[in-house]
C-alpha cells in the first residue's frame, strides 16, 4: 500500500492537469476534429487575436491579479509585523482562520451587497445625504476590476495569513525581532528588516498561488468583475458554452494565452522579489530605525479590520437579503422577515445541497486516504518531502483552472467519456488534495513516533498500530484536514460547471447562475448555503474530538 | 547458552566511523547496564535493537533470543518489551485500555481479570477507567511496566525510564522493574546516563562512546 499510495496520488494530482493541457494545446493548434478540423493549422489563433477584447481583457487579468496579490500581501505583512504577539493580535488571527473556508463565490456576493449603489454602505450613506433613490454608479463591475479587487483581497488576506504564520513557526526566527526593537527599532521596521526575509521564503509559493489564483479566476470575476469585456478567463468560459463548436478553438487559444499570462507575471512576480531582496538588504543595512511607526501600524489593523468586516458584513447581507420581505432603499433593514424564500427554493437547495456534500466528502476522503498513504510512506521509509515533492504539489494550484479544465472538458467530450459526477470529483480532488496535505502533513509529522515503537514492542503489527494509535490521536487534525479538503470542494466552481458539463448543479454553480438575474434573496439564500456547506464541517472537526476526548486530557490542545 | 539475549558481535557505523562495537550475552533475570553520555551512541543501540535504525547507519552482527535470531524481524515480532523515560501510554485510551492493548489472548472475562490483577500487582487497584493524563509520573511508569509484562515478552529494554521521576519515586520504580524482571527471568538492557542507576541494576556495565 505504501508504494502504491504515492503513484496514485501522482495519477491523482497530474492526470487530470496532464490530460486538460493536451486538451487545449490541440484546439489551439487548429485541431477539433469534432468540429471539423483535422489539420493544424493558426485558426484558433488568428480569431483570438481577431477578438477586439484581448488587450483589454488580457490586461484586466494581469493588473487585477498582481494588484489583488500584492495588496494582500502587504496588508498581512504590516498586521503581522505591527502587532503579532499582541492581543489585538490573537483577536484578528481568531476571527480570520473561519474566513478562510468562506467560499470565494459567497464572500464575493457578500460584498457586492455592501458596495452596490443599493448596497448597505450606500444605504447608510443616503439618508444623511438626502438620497432617496440608488445613484446611477457602475460600482460592480467597474471596468478597472476594482471591487473584484477588493472582494479577492478580503478573501486572500485570511489565506496569506494563516501561511504566514504557519511559517512563523518553522522560520523560528527567535528573538530577532526582539533584539531589533532592544537597539532602537520600531516594531514594523525590526520586523521588516529582520523576520520578513526568513518568512517570505516560506510563503513564497502560497504567494505564487494567490496570483496564479487571482488572474484567472471566474466566480469572483463574474460576480464583481466587469463585462465589456470580462477578464480573458471569464471570456473562455463563456466561449466554451457557446453552442458553436468552433468558438472552443478560440476558447482554447484563449486558454494557452491565459496559461502564458501567468507563467510571465510569475516570472514577473519573481524578478520583483529579487529587486526588493536587494532594495531591502541595502535598507536593512542602512541602520534607519523608524521608531515612530504608531500610524502604519494603525494602518496595518485598519486594513485588516476592514477586509475582515467586508466579509463578515458581506455574509450578515446575505443573510438578511435572504429573509427580507420587502425592503426599500435607503432602509437599513427590511420592514418584515419572511422564509418565503427560502420555501420558494427548499427543492433546489436540498437537490444542490445533496450533490455538493456527496462530492466535496468523497473528493475529501479520497484525498485523505492518499495523503496518509503518502504521509505513511514518508515515515516507514524515513524519507521527507523534498522540495521537488512540495513544488509537485503546489503545481496544479500554480497553472490557472481555465487552462486545463476547457482542454479537459473538450477530451472528455470528444473521448466520448460522459461529463458527470466521478469526472468531477476527478477535477475536484486535484485542488483537493494539495490542501488536505498541507493541513495533515505537519501534525501527521509532529507525532512521537516511540508511540508507535511502543505499540510494536506491545506485539502490534503496523496496520494496528496505524488504526488503533496513530489514527485515534491524530483524529483531530484528520478531521480538521477532511474539513478543508471539504471546504475547498465547495468552494470550486469551474471543475463543476465545465466537467459536470451543465449537469452536475452545486450550490456554488447555482449561486453563481443567479449572478446575472438579480434576485438578491434567492442568491442570499443559496450563497449563504454554500458558506453552510463550507463551515459546518469544521464546525463538527472541532466538536467531535471534544465529545469522543472530553476525559483525555493528554489529548487537548 | 541458548537462554536469554546474546548480542552477538555487534558493529554498528554511521557514514563507515564505527560508534558502537559489542558482544555480550544477557542470562534470564541479569542486567547488563549501558552507559555513555548524550550522543554517544545509546540510543543507536536500542533502535538497533528494537529494529528501528534510520538506513544512514550499517549494523552487523545479530540479536539471538532464547536461541531464537530476531534481528531481521520487524519490532512486533521480537518479543522485545520496551519502556520509555517518557512512559508513552497512549493518550486515547484509559489506564486499562492501555493494559488491554498489551494483553496478549484470553477471552473478554479473563482479559479483565488479567487487567484487574496486574493494576492490584503495582498497587494501582481502581485505576482501570482512568485517564492515563491524570496519573503521576511513578503512576504512569507502573502502568507503563505493566502493559510491557502484559505483552508476555521475552526481553525487557529500558530506555531510561526512571530519569524522569523525583528522587523518591525513582529508587521505589527502580526496585519494581527489576524485581519483576528478575521473577520472570527476562534478560533487561538498561540505558542510562546515571551511575546510579547502573550500580542499582547490580549487572555488568558496558560503557560507549567517550566518558
Amino acid at each position: 500500500m505504501t508504494r502504491i499510495l504515492p503513484a496514485f496520488t501522482l495519477v491523482a494530482l497530474f492526470g487530470p492537469v496532464a490530460a486538460g493541457l493536451v486538451g487545449t494545446l490541440l484546439p489551439a493548434a487548429g485541431y477539433l476534429p469534432a468540429a471539423g478540423f483535422h489539420e493544424p493549422s493558426a485558426v484558433a489563433v488568428a480569431r483570438l487575436a481577431a477578438w477586439p477584447g484581448l488587450i483589454p481583457a488580457s490586461a484586466l487579468s494581469l493588473g487585477t491579479g498582481v494588484l489583488a496579490t500584492s495588496a494582500s500581501l502587504v496588508i498581512v505583512v504590516l498586521i503581522v509585523a505591527g502587532w503579532s504577539g499582541t492581543r489585538a493580535f490573537r483577536w484578528i488571527e481568531r476571527a480570520l482562520s473561519p474566513l478562510l473556508s468562506v467560499p470565494h463565490a459567497a464572500a464575493a456576493f457578500g460584498i457586492a451587497f455592501l458596495i452596490a449603489p443599493s448596497g448597505w454602505i450606500m444605504r447608510l450613506a443616503a439618508t444623511p445625504l438626502g438620497v432617496t433613490r440608488p445613484p446611477d454608479l457602475l460600482i460592480l463591475g467597474d471596468p478597472w476590476g476594482l471591487a473584484m479587487t477588493a472582494g479577492l483581497v478580503a478573501k486572500e488576506v485570511p489565506f496569506l495569513l494563516l501561511m504566514t504564520l504557519a511559517a512563523l513557526q518553522q522560520a523560528r526566527p527567535g528573538e530577532a525581532a526582539a533584539i531589533a526593537r532592544s537597539l532602537g527599532y520600531g516594531r514594523v521596521t525590526g520586523w521588516l528588516k529582520t523576520v520578513f526575509p526568513l518568512v517570505y521564503r516560506q510563503i513564497r509559493l502560497p504567494v505564487y498561488v494567490v496570483l496564479a489564483y487571482s488572474m484567472s479566476v471566474v466566480d469572483v470575476a463574474m460576480i464583481l468583475g466587469p463585462s465589456t469585456p470580462p477578464t480573458l478567463s471569464v471570456q473562455i468560459v463563456e466561449w466554451m458554452g457557446d453552442p458553436d463548436l468552433e468558438m472552443r478553438l478560440v476558447a482554447a487559444a484563449g486558454a494557452l494565452l491565459q496559461l502564458l499570462l501567468v507563467l510571465g507575471a510569475l516570472v514577473l512576480w519573481r524578478a520583483g522579489e529579487k529587486l526588493v531582496a536587494r532594495y531591502g538588504r541595502r535598507w536593512a543595512a542602512g541602520g534607519a530605525r523608524h521608531p515612530g511607526d504608531g500610524p502604519v501600524r494603525a494602518l496595518g489593523l485598519g486594513l485588516t479590520v476592514l477586509s475582515a468586516g467586508a466579509v463578515l458584513a458581506g455574509l450578515a447581507a446575505l443573510a438578511i437579503w435572504s429573509v427580507a420581505g420587502f425592503w426599500s432603499f435607503p432602509d437599513l433593514l427590511p420592514e418584515s422577515l419572511t422564509g418565503r424564500t427560502w420555501a420558494r427554493h427548499s427543492g433546489d437547495l436540498a437537490e444542490a445541497a445533496v450533490d455538493t456534500m456527496a462530492i466535496a466528502l468523497i473528493a475529501a476522503l479520497i484525498a485523505l486516504i492518499l495523503t496518509i498513504g503518502c504521509l505513511e510512506s514518508e515515515a516507514r521509509r524515513g524519507t521527507r518531502l523534498t522540495p521537488t515533492g512540495l513544488w509537485l504539489l503546489y503545481l496544479p494550484l500554480l497553472l490557472p483552472q481555465t487552462a486545463f479544465l476547457p482542454g479537459l472538458q473538450t477530451l472528455l467530450l470528444s473521448a466520448g467519456a460522459d461529463t458527470g459526477h466521478a469526472p468531477v470529483i476527478a477535477a475536484h480532488l486535484v485542488f483537493v488534495l494539495p490542501y488536505v496535505f498541507f493541513s495533515l502533513g505537519d501534525p501527521w509529522r509532529a507525532w512521537d513516533p516511540r508511540h508507535g515503537l511502543a505499540a510494536a514492542a506491545l506485539g502490534a503489527s503496523p496496520a494496528r498500530v496505524m488504526l488503533a494509535v496513530r489514527l485515534p490521536m491524530l483524529l483531530r487534525p484528520i478531521l480538521t484536514a477532511a474539513a478543508v479538503g471539504v471546504a475547498v470542494s465547495v468552494g470550486q466552481y469551474l471543475p463543476t460547471l465545465l466537467i459536470g458539463g451543465g449537469r452536475v448543479a452545486t450550490l456554488t454553480t447555482e449561486a453563481v447562475a443567479l449572478a446575472s438575474g438579480g434576485d438578491r434573496r434567492a442568491i442570499g439564500a443559496f450563497a449563504l448555503a454554500q458558506t453552510g456547506a463550507a463551515l459546518l464541517p469544521f464546525a463538527l472537526a472541532i466538536a467531535l474530538p471534544a465529545m469522543l476526548w472530553r476525559n483525555r486530557a493528554g489529548l487537548h490542545v | 547458552m541458548s537462554e536469554g539475549l546474546r548480542l552477538a558481535d555487534i558493529r554498528i557505523a554511521l557514514d563507515g566511523r564505527q560508534m558502537i562495537a559489542l558482544d555480550r550475552a544477557v542470562r534470564p533475570g541479569a542486567v547488563l547496564t549501558v552507559m555513555g553520555p548524550s550522543g554517544s551512541g545509546k540510543s543507536t543501540l536500542l533502535a538497533f535493537l528494537t529494529g528501528t535504525l534510520p538506513p544512514a547507519f550499517t549494523a552487523r552482527g545479530r540479536i539471538v533470543l532464547d536461541g531464537r535470531d530476531v534481528t531481521d524481524l520487524p519490532a512486533h515480532r521480537r518479543g522485545i518489551g520496551i519502556l520509555f523515560q517518557d512512559h508513552m501510554l497512549f493518550p486515547h485510551l484509559s489506564v486499562a485500555g492501555n493494559l488491554g492493548f498489551g494483553a496478549r489472548g484470553g477471552n473478554r472475562a479473563q482479559r479483565r481479570a488479567r487487567i484487574a490483577d496486574a493494576l492490584t500487582e503495582v498497587g494501582l487497584e481502581g485505576f482501570g477507567d482512568r485517564d492515563p493524563a491524570t496519573l503521576s509520573g511513578g503512576q504512569r511508569a507502573r502502568v507503563a511496566l505493566m502493559r510491557t509484562l502484559l505483552a508476555m515478552p521475552r526481553a525487557l529494554l529500558l530506555d531510561e525510564p526512571f530519569s524522569g521521576l523525583d528522587a523518591n519515586m525513582r529508587s521505589s520504580v527502580r526496585g519494581l522493574v527489576l524485581d519483576h524482571a528478575r521473577r520472570r527471568g527476562l534478560p533487561v538492557v538498561l540505558v542510562t546516563h546515571d551511575a546510579e542507576d547502573a550500580e542499582a541494576a547490580g549487572g555488568e556495565i558496558f560503557r560507549i562512546g567517550r566518558i
